[in-house]
């Protein structure tokens, strides 16, 4: 991939979160904490999320970005903060399909 | 994420300065930290090394655990110069992850022919660096060998802080461009930064050889930033003196 010395404004996800907050959106941030073997984004990814479910960004190849949405949407409703975790040991996290073998802790937080 | 955090965070980002996000993933709080603030204790550790690596993570102190967030701008090398050595260089380096622009205003040598696939600007260091401003996370290399090309740019890339500096020519000749640059306003501190003669000292002898030097060198003094007394203790070993026109 190249590598750019500016920033990819229309695709970066947090530049995305700061023109929803000022949409008066309600936003959710999703971030990569902690990974193990091998994880397809590395820690400190971002996946944003706002009230509707829409998303930019992501925290693994696409695995479990679904679940993170939806988790998200919640974290928006309650303002709590979520730690997630998925990784080829938990039945859940196999659904969703983190099948490359890693494990990803995702840290989801309420911007606001 | 408190917006204010988000919004200095983007700003900051967008004027490609690092910062870090420092979260207490205890309680949710979170504070924007800037290169050269100064931080106590475990947790200032842990923050000027993830400034040098780039590394986000988890850290544990004051029996909290915080999560470091390590926004780093892109590093790129810019080659005063369109010359031989600028040809091996410009590829090495986008392989080794530096993106590079090359400025010469000679337009025999800054040709898209010679330089395919490289930001090339056929203009004085003055014109583009104005448009273009030079700042630390930028190294740059003035081969050029040409005061009236080589001088303007060295002087910017000093007063920008560029993490990397360097000059081709013998020692001879950089004893003559330090009388130019302190004329033009350079401290001595300021031109104690840069590497000249240029690159490591590893022998080089082609111009291929020499871009090898510089990019090792760039990239040594990249991985060292903060580290300054290893740094200058690396430098003095650094000497390539063959190669002078």
């Amino acid at each position: 991939m190249e590598n750019s010395i500016y920033l990819d404004e229309a695709r970066d996800p947090l530049i995305i979160a700061e023109g929803w907050m000022k949409d008066g959106k309600d936003v959710a941030i999703a971030t990569v904490v902690e990974t193990w073997g091998s994880a397809p984004r590395p820690v400190g990814s971002h996946l944003v999320i706002d009230a509707e479910g829409n998303f930019h960004g992501s925290v693994s190849g696409g695995c479990v970005e679904g679940a993170v949405v939806t988790e998200a949407v919640d974290v928006i409703d309650s303002g709590k903060a979520k730690m997630l975790e998925f990784g080829v040991a938990d039945e859940t996290a196999w659904q969703v399909g983190l099948s490359c073998g890693g494990r990803i802790k995702v840290y989801v937080e309420r911007l606001g | 994420m408190d917006p204010y955090a988000l919004k200095t965070l983007n700003a900051e980002r967008r004027a490609r300065r690092a910062v870090i996000l420092v979260t207490d993933l205890g309680d949710g709080r979170d504070r924007i930290v800037r290169e050269g603030d100064q931080v106590a204790g475990e947790l200032g550790a842990a923050i000027a090394k993830a400034f040098r690596s780039g590394n986000s993570g988890s850290v544990e102190a004051e029996g909290r655990t915080f999560f470091l967030n390590a926004y780093l701008p892109q590093p790129r090398l810019v080659v005063i110069g369109a010359v031989h050595i600028s040809q091996a260089l410009a590829p090495m380096a986008k392989i080794a992850g530096y993106p590079v622009e090359i400025v010469d205003p000679r337009t025999a040598f800054a040709t898209a022919d010679r330089f395919p696939d490289v930001a090339l600007h056929a203009e004085w260091p003055e014109d583009i660096l104005k448009r273009q401003p030079l700042d630390s996370y930028t190294a740059l290399a003035a081969v050029t060998h040409d005061p009236k090309i080589d001088d303007f740019a060295l002087k910017a890339a000093l007063d920008a802080n560029c993490f990397y500096v360097g000059a081709l020519g013998s020692r001879k000749t950089h004893a003559k461009r330090v009388e130019r640059l302190l004329a033009l306003g350079a401290t001595a501190d300021q031109i104690a930064r840069i590497h000249a003669p240029i690159g490591l000292d590893i022998g080089a002898a082609s111009p291929a050889e020499i871009a090898v030097a510089i990019l090792a060198q760039a990239i040594q003094a990249f991985r060292l930033r903060g580290l300054e007394s290893t740094a200058s203790a690396r430098k003095s070993e650094s000497i390539l003196e063959k190669h002078d026109a």
